[in-house]
């Protein structure tokens, strides 16, 4: 015990610090975290929280917006995944996390918009206050994270593996994950990475 | 007669031949195309000793658009040191001809610049930097085994020196005076 002075406390506090901070760097959450509840605006004027979905068996919540193109070309594939899920018990609830301060594009007046324009037959939510996306982790449109009817998270990532040809997709790896959670099965993959817009935050 | 128009013929023809080649040669010389990650890793093991600044961005990504004179810029300052910038796109390639050829010709891009064109982004990503998900902008640097990540836009050249320059400093003086283009 002796060899325990001042220096090496220190090193392995500070050590201890290190390891922690590195631990729970990446914010947002993981596959296995309980998701919490949110209320936000719907394109529509009400307020629209996860809990309103009554007999859901999961949720599709998809960090999307106008602007981008990659969620532009990912904007019928939302849509469809929507009609098809929906009536199995997980309908898709769209968020728009970026900040009109940055992309004028990406207002509130805009979403309603392009919502009936598009004829939107999901939720778009608007994510003024930033703040459900920084809880969740989103850094990008389209950013798909798949909950449970408890929230908690079983997928995150893209849609597919194609975003310039739908026709020559060979992954869809939202549709997998949504069939395994509706048979209680773990997806395969739970998280894949793919390119779109940075999350436009609103200058401190 | 018949001489005459055979003359003026080939010479129309050989003047069309002599400006298809220019015109197309000029065209190959803006950008390296890469249809698999492999060939972008073989370039970024030529930088071997060199630093290597590579951006990862695309024509309808506007806050990657702005940033792009700022590696120009960066290039320019440090005019001599032993930096290499590469401007990867992420560009569909079935727009080549449409969108991203007309764009670098406006936008008179003076850095190296690529296509990115592998479509398995879910294996090739993690391969640049494992926390990356894919966003962009995005950009790193590169030394020998040291790298270092940056996700989003840089607003001006000093947060770009300021991210680029640990990587240059263990560099010995600058090679000897280099004209520098432009400014």
């Amino acid at each position: 015990m002796k060899s325990l002075n001042l220096p090496t406390i220190i090193l392995l506090v500070s050590a201890a610090f290190w390891f922690f901070s590195w631990k729970s760097a990446p914010a947002g959450y993981i596959v296995g975290d309980k998701a919490a509840d949110f209320s936000l605006k719907n394109v529509d004027g009400s307020i629209v929280s996860l809990s309103d979905y009554k007999d859901a068996k999961g949720y599709l919540v998809v960090f999307t917006c106008n602007h981008c193109p990659y969620a532009q070309i990912y904007e019928q594939r939302i849509i469809d995944l929507h009609k098809k899920f929906a009536p199995l018990g997980v309908p898709v609830i769209a968020v728009n996390p970026n900040s009109p301060l940055i992309v004028p594009e990406d207002s509130y007046e805009e979403m309603q918009k392009r919502a009936r324009l598009k004829k939107y037959p999901f939720a778009y939510l608007f994510d003024e206050e930033q703040t459900v996306m920084s809880q969740f982790g989103a850094t990008r449109t389209p950013h798909v994270f798949l909950l449970d009817s408890n929230r908690v998270v079983w997928y995150i990532g893209a849609i597919d593996d194609n975003p310039e040809s739908p026709s020559l997709v060979k992954n869809r790896w939202v549709e997998a994950a949504v069939n395994a959670l509706l048979l209680g099965d773990c997806p395969s993959p739970d998280f894949t990475r793919a390119v779109g817009c940075t999350v436009k935050r609103k200058p401190r | 007669m018949v001489h005459f128009f055979t003359f003026w013929f080939r010479l129309k023809v050989t003047l069309f031949v002599v400006f298809m080649v220019v015109w197309t040669s000029s065209f190959a010389q803006e950008f390296h195309l890469y249809d698999t990650m492999q060939q972008l890793e073989a370039r970024i093991s030529q930088a071997s000793d060199a630093t290597l600044v590579i951006n990862f961005w695309a024509t309808w990504c506007k806050p990657c658009v702005e940033e792009l004179p700022c590696f120009d810029d960066l290039k320019e300052q440090y005019c001599g040191y032993d930096i290499q910038i590469l401007l990867v796109s992420l560009d569909f390639k079935s727009q080549v001809e449409k969108k991203f050829i007309p764009f670098l010709r406006a936008q008179k891009i003076k850095s190296e610049v690529a296509l990115l064109a592998d479509q398995d982004v879910n294996t090739w990503i993690p391969r640049i930097y494992e926390d990356w998900d894919g966003a962009i902008p995005a950009t790193i640097v590169v030394r020998g085994n040291r790298r270092k990540f940056s996700l989003g836009k840089f607003s001006s050249l000093e947060e770009l020196d300021a991210f680029v320059s640990p990587f240059l400093l263990d560099t010995t003086t600058p090679l000897k005076p280099v004209t520098c283009r432009g400014k």
